[in-house]
């Protein structure tokens, strides 16, 4: 595959990192994502990928746009209230690059279909807001051994981590089960800086760009930790390998994906 | 003994356990943090019953669930 004009136009500032270059590019362009979410996370994380020309991304989500959306999930605007998210995600990544595929899946993420639409990319983004959809993610892409991207964005903090399989600790080494119903705030009850999931939304783009072209250190072993209001970036080591994990040890209980009761979704 | 919570070092009663700490440091939904201890998992059975060492690294990890929505 060669380059167009435009496309050697539009990807220069890539070409010329010597992490990048064209053949980094042509992996790019080759490269397929799955954004779970498209909302604060997932829609800057859409379109830094779109923009660097990550040639296939899929966009998972089953809501409309709200108008309480716009503070923060930029991918959407005004003349997209009502309209299914993944709908107007598309349209704003296919309006800022041609080159990118982008495969909407109109439907939360259940233990139904989940394996069914991680199975065809190469990396995953966890842009979700609750506990099971991050239980689930995180159990089908350890059983599919595929590499994600967990993050999660409260008030004026931020977390981050990367699952490679067989690399290092997955979600639930960290966080054994999920919380119980309403034991842990979400955004919607707890509020959020839209900024955050801009800067960590954008932290899991470039984690799926790295994971592509193969460069530098992934967030592997480590949750990163981010405190907006003392403006502090922390990276906290985690044990190379937990063999009493559920799902990702030496001997799991886990053998099933587990559908946990879903209830930010009504804002209980 | 010096120990260091969160990036932060500082000086706690000789004996402190994970729970004397998480109680000290006021750690909001205890019940759900995650404690590292030098890199490794603590287990919750131990915090009330493990005593932190000199120069220990702790850290407390917190669910963070938002994003989408």
């Amino acid at each position: 595959m060669a380059f167009t004009n435009e496309q050697i136009e539009r990807y220069s500032r890539h070409i010329i990192l010597k992490e990048v270059g064209a053949k980094g590019q042509k992996k790019l362009l080759n490269g397929k994502v799955l954004i779970i979410g498209a909302g604060g996370l997932g829609a800057p994380a859409a379109m830094y990928l779109a923009a660097a020309g990550v040639g296939t991304i899929g966009i998972a989500d089953a809501d409309e746009v709200d108008l309480s959306n716009l503070q923060r999930q930029i991918i959407h605007g005004t003349k997209d209230v009502g309209k299914a998210k993944v709908i107007s995600a598309k349209e704003t990544m296919n309006s800022m690059n041609p080159d990118v595929t982008v495969n909407t899946y109109r439907t939360f993420v259940t233990s139904e279909n989940i394996m069914d639409l991680i199975k065809d990319y190469d990396f995953i983004i966890d842009g979700t807001d609750n506990f099971p959809a991050k239980f689930l993610i995180n159990d089908a892409c350890v059983m599919a051994e595929k590499p994600f991207s967990h993050a999660g964005i409260i008030r004026f903090q931020g977390q981050l981590m990367t699952y490679v399989p067989g690399a290092g600790p997955c979600y639930r080494c960290v966080f054994k089960n999920p919380p119980p119903k309403d034991a842990v705030p979400t955004c919607k009850q707890a509020g959020v800086i839209g900024a955050m999931g801009g800067v960590i939304g954008s932290l899991q783009a470039m984690e799926a760009i790295k994971y592509i072209l193969g460069v530098g250190d992934l967030l592997v072993g480590k949750l990163l930790t981010y405190d907006a209001l003392k403006m502090e970036f922390r990276t906290v080591n985690l044990p190379k390998e937990v063999s009493d994990c559920g799902i990702c040890g030496d001997h799991p209980a886990i053998t099933e994906l587990i559908d946990y009761e879903q209830t930010e979704c009504d804002g209980k | 003994m010096f120990i260091t919570v969160a990036g932060i070092k500082k000086e706690v009663e000789d004996g402190t356990t994970i729970e004397k700490l998480i109680l000290d440091e006021k750690i909001e939904n205890a019940e759900y943090v995650t404690v590292t201890v030098n890199d490794e998992f603590a287990r919750r059975e131990d915090f009330d019953k493990k005593a932190l060492g000199d120069n220990d690294v702790v850290e407390f990890l917190y669910f963070m669930g938002g994003g989408s929505f």
